[in-house]
């Protein structure tokens, strides 16, 4: 059976959900090694990576398309000579080959890919894989670093406390234009809350170029692309770069007053009307619920 | 300063997307091409750093098929001074090969910065600046959002999970740039009619298979019919009732 590295992301010490998905996806390749390079040194991580790829005598390197992943898998890949199979939502093992699917054109179209490259390098898209019951034993082994890179981290500025990084978050309440002005995205922020610690904001683009939410909060083609158990989408239109960013979430619900937006054509579950009337309702309800 | 900016040529991001006979590639008729739009945010800047440095060259390079010249043409109406198209008809599903294409044309350039968009919005592969930096030996810091350079020293900020990372890193360097970074121009009259008369030097290139082949490019599963629950306030608790219920996700 061929034998896998899985690159696993930790923050404060434990690992982050992504890394059990990455575990179970690698597992259906074959043996699987995990690893993790906790240090902002990117240039050291990806050599020590690389030389543990080529040392090992790995069939595949696999990684989460996080910001960290995306940042290291082409290093790693550069090292190894071959390309980032990037992004990917479904793989198997194909006899000496790997086949995988990755969303195009925006989620507009799926390509499916067979790759031949070896060692394949391997980047999962989050929230995609479900991580087996496996994986919560997964115990990584943390790779050293030896070189000093040449990019040196002056600074972390960390998020403001007890948000939640709309990536990660397994509920996102995103507002767009319809909230009129951005005080009014309190509203958004007592339902998220209302929701416990599971719940995090986003925004369209056209309130983030409008300067109301951070660019970190943007949904959508130019943002970020997201996969929660619950999308709900207030009075924002449904414009295709929005879709792009969140039409793999697995249940999704439109708020809007107006019925004809393009978001219902997505939506699991719409209430057309006035977001300042329906979202204080449903904040109570779900309060309620987890009250 | 002298720097290159990587572009691609991308179908709108409006544009349908119909797939062609043969279940491998969109067909191209009918839709409008644009260059990269994070590939805008890279042009800008250079322009930006060129003009404060007040003086200098940017250089526009693109790997693509003959068409992509109308790409070129739009960098150098924003204010690029030349454009280099690598000429192919086929591109290379593996990345590695295009940035093995664009390593090779850079190589010898002397650049102070070579900048890349964060990742093109038709492959969403995130990688063609990072792996071009690997191949060229320089520094990397991938999906800038904020850039300050003084001498031959940068300091960028990028995102990352929970945060923002502030990085310091030398000249000569490749950055993939991010949405946040500047707000690209509009190309004037005057630019576009200045570009009609800039360089534009095309080389005929090869681009090899590599390792990662297409086996079919399909449309999405669609989503399961929705349904609108109602009108108002009065609809939340079905809509409630639904996502426990029937969702599940409550
Ligand atoms: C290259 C490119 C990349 C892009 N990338 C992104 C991206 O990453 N993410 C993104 O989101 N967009 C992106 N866009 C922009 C996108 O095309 C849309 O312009 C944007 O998504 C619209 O934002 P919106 O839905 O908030 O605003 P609008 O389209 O103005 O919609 C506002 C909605 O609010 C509703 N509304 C108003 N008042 C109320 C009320 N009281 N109660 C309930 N509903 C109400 C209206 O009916 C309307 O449907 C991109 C565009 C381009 C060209
Ligand atoms: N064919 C190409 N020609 C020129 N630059 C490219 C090409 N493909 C990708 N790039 C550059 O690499 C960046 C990232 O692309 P990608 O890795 O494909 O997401 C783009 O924003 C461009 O700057």
């Amino acid at each position: 059976m061929s034998k896998i590295l899985a690159v696993l992301e930790q923050r404060d010490g434990t690992l982050r959900k992504v890394s059990f998905e990455i575990v179970t996806a690698a597992r259906r390749l074959g043996d699987t090694d995990a690893v993790i390079c906790n240090t902002g040194d990117r240039e050291g991580c990806a050599a020590a990576l690389a030389e543990r790829a080529k040392s090992g005598g790995y069939r595949a390197v696999v990684f989460g398309a996080t910001a960290t992943g995306r940042d290291l898998a082409p290093r790693v890949a550069a090292k190894l000579g071959v390309g980032v199979a990037a992004d990917l939502i479904d793989l198997s093992a194909d006899g000496d080959a790997i086949m995988a699917t990755r969303p195009v054109y925006a989620g507009k179209a799926l390509l499916k890919i067979r790759v031949t490259a070896k060692p394949a390098v391997l980047s999962l898209r989050p929230n995609v894989f479900t991580p087996d019951s496996r994986a919560a034993g997964v115990t990584p082994e943390t790779l050293s670093v030896t070189t000093g890179g040449r990019v040196k981290v002056r600074e972390i500025k960390p998020a403001p406390a007890g948000t939640l990084d709309v990536a990660e978050a397994q509920v996102i309440i995103s507002g767009g234009r319809g909230l009129k002005e951005p005080a009014n995205f309190k509203v958004l922020e007592d339902l998220a809350h209302a929701f416990g610690g599971r719940a995090a904001v986003g925004a369209s683009r056209a309130v983030v170029d409008a300067g109301w939410r951070a660019h970190a909060d943007q949904v959508g083609q130019t943002g970020k692309t997201v996969s929660p158990s619950l999308y709900i989408a207030v009075g924002i239109s449904g414009a295709i770069q929005h879709l792009a960013g969140m039409r793999t979430s697995k249940v999704i619900v439109a708020i809007n007053k107006d019925k004809d937006a393009p978001i219902f054509k997505v939506a699991d579950y719409g209430v057309v009307g006035d977001l300042f009337e329906i979202v204080p309702k449903l904040t109570e309800e779900i309060r309620k619920l987890h009250g | 300063m002298k720097i290159a900016c990587c572009i691609k040529r991308v179908p709108d991001s409006e544009a349908r997307v119909k797939i062609a006979a043969g279940g491998k590639a969109i067909d191209d008729a009918g839709v409008k091409f644009v260059i990269n739009p994070y590939d805008e945010f890279a042009v800008e800047e250079a322009l930006r750093r060129k003009e404060k440095a007040g003086g200098g060259e940017v250089v526009v390079v693109c790997l693509g098929p003959a068409a992509a010249q109308e790409t070129i043409r739009t960098a150098l109406a924003m204010g690029a001074d030349r454009g280099v198209l690598l000429q192919t008809d086929t591109v290379s599903p593996d990345s590695f090969e295009t940035a093995r294409l664009i390593a090779a044309e850079l190589n010898s350039g002397g650049w102070d910065l070579i900048l890349f968009g964060r990742m093109a919005i038709d492959d969403y592969n995130h990688q063609v600046g990072v792996i071009v930096a690997e191949l060229l030996g320089l520094p990397c810091v991938s999906a800038v959002s904020h850039l300050d350079i003084e001498g031959a020293k940068g300091v960028a900020e990028r995102e990352i999970e929970g945060g923002i990372e502030v990085v310091e890193f030398p000249l000569p360097a490749v950055l993939t740039v991010d949405k946040g970074l500047n707000e690209p121009r509009y190309p004037a009259l005057k630019g576009i009619m200045a570009a009609k008369k800039k360089p534009l030097e095309v080389k005929p290139v090869e681009s090899p298979a590599g390792a990662i082949e297409v086996v079919a490019l399909t449309p999405p599963p669609e989503r399961k019919e929705g349904k609108i629950v109602g009108e108002g306030a009065s609809a939340v608790t079905e809509l409630v009732r639904l996502l426990r219920e029937e969702a599940k996700v409550l």
